[in-house]
């Protein structure tokens, strides 16, 4: 029997919005470990991602402000322009230090912070993009004895990301996006 | 990396800092300084924390470079365009009605913000009667903030910066550009008082009507931002205003009952009367 992860870490670039909100549309109600997302958005701050997902996600979606709790049952999302990361004591904590692989919020940035504070409890997930951010970072989860899941490249629409994360990850489990919510629903 | 061992490194690092140079980074938020330390061991050379704490009490001239990488100085002329049309359109009308002016920026890092003030200001006829309080705990990004010089390439963004914020005047009148350098004028200086204040360890120092505390907090544990914002409560007249930067609140601090809402998007807060 292995570990209940206790917080769930996911990334995302180039299509993810219809892979988030696949995932997040299938996940039953208000249960299970809070959920952390990174998108990559072009001008992002026009767009409020977090509006747009909560129509079709039954747990409450937050964008996160500095020193947010976390909270079970919530999902939280990196605002435009910030990076997130991972306090000792597990609330968010926000940085506006300069991009990393061109991206504010980056994914290594999150996974890593994350995974220095859940170790083994963590779950990180890439899905779709155009770029290898958060590659890395998935590395260093499953490094510290944390789960990874890659979107199943072929399914991806745009299959770089998974593709990085990969070879960098060959030991993380590739699944569909289908195969991601159920494990999300019965596993965590 | 034995993660244990990372945690005692870095606690001792910052214990080394504090005792030997007065700098606190103890209660800043570590997720962040783990990242910057991380660089800076590129940058010095050093394959671990303890190293890089040997070389620090050891060789005076390293903490000076250290300080940049402990701190980030991102920033822009208008940050968020949205907050300063705010104070231009809502907390601008409420000053006016006072004979004169005192505005702080706290953690002014090079300089962006409080020239981004004083320009607003000077829009609003309000230049002449203000005096900006312009701190921060690096010296080298103070000195960068007095010289008010900026790469050309990034004027192109202040430029639109300005102009979504509500700008009157074209940005162009207040810098001279050359040598690939954008140059404040130097009567935007005229009102700013530039000045080293921390907000760990130091105390109030004088009554302002507006403090502007942007994306300084974020660096900070929880114990520590209620320290800064404690300072700010007690630097401000019953209804002086706050602002915070966009994805900043004092939601989740222990001053919450101290201020109210002025404007929750645009994380403007007023101080509330002492009962
Ligand atoms: C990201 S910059 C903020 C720039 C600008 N206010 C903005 O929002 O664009 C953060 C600044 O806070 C300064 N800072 C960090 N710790 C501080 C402290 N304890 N007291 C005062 N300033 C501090 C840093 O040196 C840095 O210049």
């Amino acid at each position: 029997m292995s570990i209940k992860p206790e917080v769930v870490v996911m990334g995302a670039s180039a299509g993810a919005i219809e892979a988030i909100t696949e995932i997040l549309s299938g996940l039953r109600e208000r249960t299970g470990a809070p959920i952390v997302i990174v998108v990559h958005m072009p001008s992002a701050k026009d767009t409020h991602l977090a509006t747009l997902l909560q129509n079709r996600c039954s747990r409450p979606i937050i964008e996160v402000e500095d020193k947010q709790p976390l909270e079970r049952g919530h999902v939280y999302l990196a605002p435009p322009d910030y990076h997130v990361l991972v306090e000792d004591d597990t609330s968010l904590a926000l940085s506006s230090e300069e991009p990393v692989n061109y991206s504010r919020p980056s994914i290594d940035v999150l996974f890593e912070s994350a995974a220095d504070v859940f170790s083994q409890l963590i779950l990180g997930i890439i899905l779709t993009g155009a770029n290898q951010d958060g590659a890395k970072g998935l590395r260093e989860i499953l490094d510290v004895g944390g789960k990874a899941l890659i979107q199943e490249p072929t399914e991806a629409h745009c299959r770089a990301m998974p593709d990085a994360a990969i070879a960098t990850c060959p030991d993380a489990r590739v699944m569909s996006l289908r195969e991601i919510s159920q494990y999300l629903n019965e596993r965590i | 990396m034995n993660k244990k061992t990372h945690d005692i490194e870095l606690r001792l690092l910052l214990e080394a800092i504090y005792l030997k140079y007065h700098y606190d980074f103890r209660d800043y938020s570590s997720a962040s300084l783990k990242r910057r330390l991380a660089l800076a061991l590129e940058r010095f050379d050093c394959e671990t924390i303890s190293q890089l704490q040997n070389r620090v009490l050891h060789n005076e001239e390293t903490l000076p470079e250290l300080l940049s990488y402990l701190t980030v100085q991102v920033s822009e002329l208008f940050r968020d365009p949205p907050y300063f049309k705010a104070l231009r359109e809502e907390v601008i009308p409420h000053l006016r009605t006072y004979p004169s002016l005192k505005v702080w920026i706290p953690g002014c890092a090079n300089g962006e913000e409080v020239y981004s003030m004083v320009i607003l200001f000077r829009e609003a006829g309000l230049e002449d009667r203000t005096i900006f309080y312009a701190t921060d705990i690096n010296a080298e990004a103070l000195k960068r903030a007095e010289a008010g010089r900026y790469s050309l390439d990034r004027v192109g963004l202040f430029t639109e910066n300005h102009r979504q914020s509500g700008g009157t005047t074209s940005l162009s009148d207040y810098y001279t550009a050359a040598y690939g350098a954008a140059i404040f004028d130097k009567s935007l200086k005229k009102r700013i008082v530039f000045s080293d204040h921390c907000l760990a360890s130091d105390a109030v120092f004088a009554e302002v009507h507006l403090i502007s505390c942007r994306n300084v907090l974020i660096y900070f544990r929880k114990e520590l931002q209620d320290r800064a914002i404690g300072l700010f409560r007690n630097s401000l007249p019953r209804n002086g205003f706050l602002g915070l930067g966009a994805k900043e609140s004092i939601r989740f601090s222990s001053h919450v009952g101290g201020f109210v809402d002025f404007n929750p998007t645009e994380r403007i807060y007023r101080r509330r009367g002492d009962l």
